[in-house]
This record gives structure tokens, sequence and C-alpha cells, in this order.
């Protein structure tokens, strides 16, 4: 393990009074509020910036314009009811969301989703890391200046929506999975209609690769920008293809395989020099690998029942469970606590962009005002999540 | 007084030079009008080139394939309210859009759509152009001063940076054009817009092809500078939207705002026909020497009434694909009258004596239009550069290759 203490400096209380250097000239540092109603803050985020110049000597985020109060809410709710709140905390990702809370109040209850189901919300997970990926491909390069990713990332998401409607009759916040497995039977032809799209999306992804992949415009904006170490990243808790970017090979779902993910030969892709163009790489990787799993999944799903033995009334043994699965942002965890009622006595999210977001400072500082905007493109950060 | 108004009509001179005011402002209004006409439609056309790059349709709504919109954008624009902040600065948050679109207007007195068709002919024509263009960045940084807000300064202080670096690349590509129309046998070349394209007749070449490839060197880095002139992606980081929201123009609104949108365009339009006369041969068709002939003439002079009877027949059958529902009824006739219209132009511009005036004004349009489709191609290709790289392109790039190019092109001036 790399030395963590010795990368970080001490806290301090307030990030915008340490930019130390002294202007050449006797003027002002420029002090500025990006947010929360700026077209590139992905949401309501806001980004107190200080700057000499276009030089960013710090930065302060403000978070909580889309606090809503998700793990109160889940004390007043039993399990079951709980289920929907979480896809809207990270709404790209629904599915994610909803196969981390699923999962662990299974582990909870000490039930164990049947195999068919399990291939299920692999397929569909798969495909919402699809989505979301495609999702923060069109913004952070609409951030970088180039418009026309967007609609084409869009395009081909709307495909993997339609799946989602066709399954579950949701397109955004799915609630796609119930505790204990799934409710819904997979619908006639669906395996048919997964191989189909992983036919059409593998030529578009090529695509948005020679839009970008060696544009030379794209590389300049991105290479060296927002440079990450594997040591900060790791200090800072930073999971997911950020970290994947830096170097270090970590997976939740081949270090701790979850649902059926034991099941399936991928590769973690991985970069070297943790920048801006490395995470997009890795992403972009991230994407193919993820078809791949779609495609082995969709062969050899099993038959048989998709709900396993679930009483009526959920009520888990008293303790406590954290349960983490990979999203496509990061490390998404949750811990509950039961008290051995019918609701829990307390849930905690630990939500990938939140944690994500800390890193922004460290990226940015000394960098350019158009880097900031790259850097919060590449932290894939969605604000329902950040503030639950 | 009407021997004022005819003693101009079988001049072969511009009005400028003739001396006839009345004509003169004539030909002003023209191209006002025209040249507001080409705003809008270059607006119309913008969005729905980039929509059709983008996988999208664009505007619909409003008239038929919304060739309406554009009227209705300039209806709302007009009817807005006219906000003015309250910690602004009145008098210069007035004048900063004025003296953008004054400067934005006034350099096409002597752009030449034909050997007569300019207000007036300079003989320090391109001097003029560059000059008077240059003068935008006053109005920029005079908007974003005035707005007294963070965002339109950083925006006019970007804007400001770059326009006056990408001007000395820009400059050193024109010199080199320049050089070449000294190639004649009395050895003096000519600053004037009319000037440069007569060489270019004369030396039975157009510049960008003269001592290739340096001639399409210069015409390169004038290229790329004239898009990071008028502000436009990849080099639009004055108002970079995802960064600075709008730049300079941040603060403004309503009529104001589209004066620095009319005054985009038209810088845009002013830049592309700097390129047209200086390398592509202004007005002058596709080999005016090589093809020559009554049967060449005749060809050639088809051409206007033809693009335009191909853009009525794209009208026509886009009426023909219209949906037959009832509630498409007078979009599908309003595209059906516009295509006659089109029509009826195209037919009037095959008539002899129409035919004959309009040639130069339509090669001259069409190579600006070829300009017009790269500047939305490349917005709907590139991503934006960065302030810093944008810079570096402009010092460490262009600038260099503009000096290399002027040197070669003067040593070959003197050994050829």
């Amino acid at each position: 393990m790399p030395d963590v203490t010795k990368s970080v400096p001490p806290p301090s209380s307030s990030n915008l009074e340490l930019g130390s250097e002294k202007p050449y000239l006797d003027s002002n540092e420029l002090i500025i509020n990006m947010g929360p109603q700026h077209p590139a803050t992905h949401g309501v985020l806001r980004v107190i910036l200080k700057l000499d110049g276009e030089k960013v000597l710090g930065t302060e985020c403000v978070i909580g314009y889309l606090h809503r109060g998700v793990e109160k809410i889940a004390e007043n709710r039993t399990y079951t009811m709980f289920n929907p709140y979480v896809d809207r905390m990270d709404y790209v990702a629904a599915v994610s969301n909803g196969l981390g809370y699923c999962e662990a109040v299974e582990k909870l209850l000490n039930i164990q989703a049947p195999p068919r189901a399990d291939y299920i919300r692999v397929i569909l997970t798969e495909l919402n890391r699809l989505a979301s990926h495609m999702l923060w491909l069109g913004t952070h390069a609409l951030d970088i200046g180039a418009i026309t990713p967007l609609f084409y990332t869009f395009r081909d998401r709307e495909e993997i929506l339609k799946i989602f409607e066709k399954y579950c009759g949701a397109r955004l916040t799915t609630h796609a999975f119930r505790i204990g497995g799934c409710q819904y039977e997979t619908y006639d032809g669906f395996e048919q209609e997964v191989t189909k799209f992983l036919k059409f999306v593998t030529p578009k992804i090529d695509e948005y690769e020679e839009l970008l992949t060696t544009n030379r415009i794209w590389v300049e904006r991105t290479r060296g920008v927002g440079f990450l170490s594997a040591n900060d990243c790791i200090a800072l808790g930073v999971t997911g293809p950020v970290l994947r970017a830096s170097g270090v090979k970590w997976d939740l779902r081949k270090a701790q395989p979850y649902a059926a993910y034991s099941d399936f030969d991928f590769e973690i892709p991985i970069g070297q020099h943790g920048d801006t163009y490395d995470r997009y790489i890795v992403r972009m990787q991230e994407m193919r690998q993820s078809l791949r799993i779609i495609e082995q999944a969709v062969g050899k799903i099993p038959s048989g029942p998709i709900m396993a033995k679930v009483p009526k009334v959920m009520k888990p043994p008293a303790g406590e469970i954290y349960h983490s699965i990979e999203s496509p942002k990061g490390e998404l965890g949750y811990f509950i606590v039961s008290d051995g009622s019918t609701q829990p006595y307390r849930v905690r999210v630990r939500p990938p962009s939140f944690v994500n977001l800390q890193a922004l400072d460290r990226m940015v500082r000394g960098q350019l005002v158009a880097d900031v905007i790259a850097v919060i493109g590449t932290l894939d950060i969605v604000l329902g999540e950040v503030d639950r | 007084m009407l021997d004022y108004v005819t003693s101009y009509l079988n001049s072969n001179t511009t009005p400028g030079q003739a001396g006839n005011f009345l004509w003169a402002f004539i030909y002003i209004l023209l191209i006002f009008l025209g040249l507001s006409l080409a705003v809008v439609a270059m607006n119309w056309l913008e969005r729905k080139i980039l929509a059709h790059m983008q996988v999208r349709l664009g505007p619909m709504r409003v008239g038929p394939h919304g060739l309406l919109q554009p009227i209705a954008d300039a209806v709302k624009l007009l009817i807005k309210e006219d906000i003015m902040p309250a910690e602004c600065d009145p008098l210069v948050f007035w004048i900063a859009p004025l003296i953008v679109v004054l400067t934005a207007f006034t350099v096409f007195i002597v752009v030449p759509f034909g050997p007569t068709h300019a207000v007036t002919d300079m003989n320090i024509g391109v001097l003029f152009m560059l000059g008077v263009s240059s003068l935008s960045v006053l109005g920029v940084v005079m908007a974003g001063w005035a707005s007294n807000s963070h965002y339109p300064l950083i925006g006019a202080l970007r804007s400001s940076a770059q326009m006056v670096s990408y001007e000395i690349a820009m400059g050193l590509a024109v010199v080199s054009a320049i050089l070449m129309t000294s190639l004649n046998s009395e050895g003096t070349g000519t600053l004037s817009m009319i000037g440069i394209v007569q060489a270019q007749q004369a030396q039975q070449t157009w510049f960008i092809f003269k001592f290739f490839p340096l001639g399409l060197i210069a015409f390169f880095v004038f290229a790329v500078a004239m898009v990071a002139e008028t502000n436009r992606a990849p080099f639009d980081l004055p108002e970079a939207e995802s960064e600075l929201t709008a730049g300079f123009h941040t603060e403004y609104s309503g009529f104001r705002w589209s004066l620095f949108f009319l005054a985009e365009y038209s810088a845009m339009i002013a830049v592309s026909s700097i390129a047209v006369t200086l390398w592509l041969g202004g007005w002058l068709r596709p080999f005016p020497n090589s093809l020559t002939g009554e049967t060449w003439d005749l060809v050639f002079s088809l051409f206007p009434g033809f693009t335009f009877l191909v853009l009525a027949g794209m009208c026509f059958f886009s009426t023909a694909r219209m949906p037959k529902h009832p509630y498409f009824r007078i979009q599908t006739l309003g595209l059906a009258g516009f295509g006659a219209v089109l029509a009826l132009i195209g037919l009037v511009l095959f008539a002899p004596p129409v035919r004959d005036r309009v040639q130069d004004i339509y090669w001259f349009v069409a190579k600006v239009a070829v300009f017009m489709y790269l500047y939305i191609w490349y917005r709907g290709t590139f991503p934006r550069y960065r302030f810093d790289q944008l810079m570096k392109v402009g010092w460490k790039v262009l600038v260099l290759i503009g000096i290399g190019v002027l040197i070669l092109t003067a040593i070959l001036g003197v050994v050829v």
C-alpha cells in the first residue's frame, strides 16, 4: 500500500485562505461564484473560485441545493417502501442504486437472490453503466466545447432506456429490482433485444472514439489536466474510474464479487497518468467491458425463479450491515442499522459522487478556469447523489 | 439631376471613385439589406445544418421547416424588456454594441462583389478592412467592462488578448498575398481590394495556388486566424458557454444582444470576404482564363439561375414529403410558395441582361458561403481550445508560419 499519510496536507478551515502566491502586480484576486445556476456544473453544484486572472488559486464547493433528506426518510419507511427512494439519488444510474440497496437488505435478512435474478440484475446494471457513461461522455464533451457527441450519446442511450421501459415501465428511476430478486420476469424477446442492442452500440462507441480520442484539441484539453495521483486518490477516498485512471486496479466487481459478477470474464481497465484523458480512456474501455459482460450474461442466463422466499413483513434481526457495489461512479455503499422492527433504524449511503467531489480542489488548484469545467465533468458527479 | 443619376450607369468604376454619392448611397443600402438578410439566413442555416450534423431536426415549428424562426426570434428580441444592470456604466454599456455593429458593417464598403460592385475602391482597401474590423475589440472590451460583472470581464479580457494576437498572424498572411500582387511587369503591388482580384486575373491564378504550396499555407494561416478573430468555435473562448455562460455579452439582452449577434455574423462574412478576395479570386468565376469562349461564358452565366432552381426543387421535394394532415396545410402551402418564389428568382436570373450582371456577385457570394459552411462545420466538430493553448497556437505556430511564408514569398517573388 502506498504511504497515505505523507501526501495529504493538514486540513484547513477554509480552502480559500490557502492562496499564498503574491500576484506580480498590485492587483486584486477575483472571487467568482460558479453556480448553482451554471450550464456546466451538472446540476446545482456551486463552486466559489478564487482566481488570479485565469489561474485558479482555490475552490470551495457549496452543496446541498438538492438535499431531500433521503437518509432520514428511510427511518420512517419500511424496507420495501424505501426501495424506490434510492433511485432518486443517482438518477442517471438508478438501477445500480437499487441493486446496492436490495443486496444490502438481503444480506441483512440473510437471504440470497436466485441465480436467474442475479443474471437479470447484472444485465440491467451493466446496461445502466453504459447509459451513465454515455451521459457522462456527452456532457463532458459538451463542457469542453464539443457539442456534437452529446447528441450521439443521447441517441444511443435512448435504446437502453427503451429496454428499461419495456422491462419495468420506467425509463430513468426504474425501481427495477425488489428485495430478494426481481419483481418482473424478462419480457419475450428480451435476450434478442439486448443482443441486438449490443450489435448496434459497438460501432457507436467506435464513433465516439473517432470523434474524440485522437482529436488534437481534445487531447490537449484533457492531457495533464486535473492530475490526481494514486496516493491522493486513496487518501481522499476517491473510487471508481477516477481511481482506476490513476493506476489502482480496484473494482468491487472483481475485488468483492456481488450478484453474479464472479461468473463473467472481464478486465479492469486502468490508466497510468491519472489525468482527465486517462479517465476518459478508462471509461471508454469500461463501456466495452460492460458490453462483454452483457454478452456473456445474455448467453448463459439460467432459468428458474426470479424471487427468493421473502417474508411479507420484513423484520431483519437487530444488527448492522455495510454492503457496497461498484456503481458507474465508484463505490456505492449502504450502511443499514436494524433495530429488529419493520423500519431501518438508520440508513447511511456512501455516495461515490460526494466522495469524489472532494478531490476537486486538489485537482484544479493552480490550473485555469477552463480546467475547472473539465475536471467537474471528468469527476462524473450527479448532484442528486452528492446531496441526497 | 437626372443626368447625375444616369451619368454613373455606364461607368466602369465604383460609385465611390466616380464621386457619385447617390449611387454610393444606393449601394450602401443594398449591401445593408443584403447583409441583414444574410445574417437572418445564416441564423436559420446554422441551426439547421448543425442540427442535421447532430442527428436532430432543428427548428421545425415556426413556418415550414422552421423557415420563419429567425423572424420569430427577431420579434421576440425586439419586444423584450430592455434591461440595463443597476451597477453598470450606462453610457459605455449603451455605446459598446453600437461600436461592434458599426465596425462590422463599415468594412463592407470596400468589399468588391464585382469589378464595379463595391461602394468604393480605396487604394488601402485591405488595410482599411483589417483596421476597422479590429476596432470591434474595443466594443467587446467596453461591453465587458461596462457590465461590471465578473463573467463578462473575463470574457472581454480573453477576447481582447485573443483578437489582438491573432491579428498579427492574420496580417502576416495578408502581406504575403499582397506581395504576390506585385508580380507584374511594372512590379507595382496594390492594397486595393479590386486591384488584388484583378492581379489574380492578370496572373491567371488564384493566389491560393500561387507558388504552391506557399499561397495555400498563407491561406491556411489566415483561415485559422479569421476563425479566432471572429470568436467562433473552436476559438470561442470569449463566449465559452460552458465556462463563462455567455462571455462579454452575459448582461446584455433583447435588442442590444441582437446587435452583438448581428455583428458577429457580419464579421464572419467580412473576414470570409477578405479571404475570398485575397486567395480565391474574389468575383472571378472558376477558370476564367482556360475555359474561355462564348460557350463557356454562357455555361457559367447559367449557374446563378440553376442554383435557385435547385433550391426551389428542394422546396418542392419537401412539400411533397409534408404530412398530408390538414393541420399542415398552411405549412405545405407556405413551403410551396417559398419554392415558387425561389423558382421565379431562378427564372429571372436566366434572362440575359440580368444574368450578365449578377454573375460576379454570384461567384463571390458562393465562395463566401463555403466559408460560412466551414464555420458551422467547425462548430459541430471541434472541442474548444483553452486560453493558454490558444495563445500558444497563435504566437508559437501561426505567427512563425506566417513569417516563414512571407519571407519565402518575398524571395520567390524576387527570383521568379
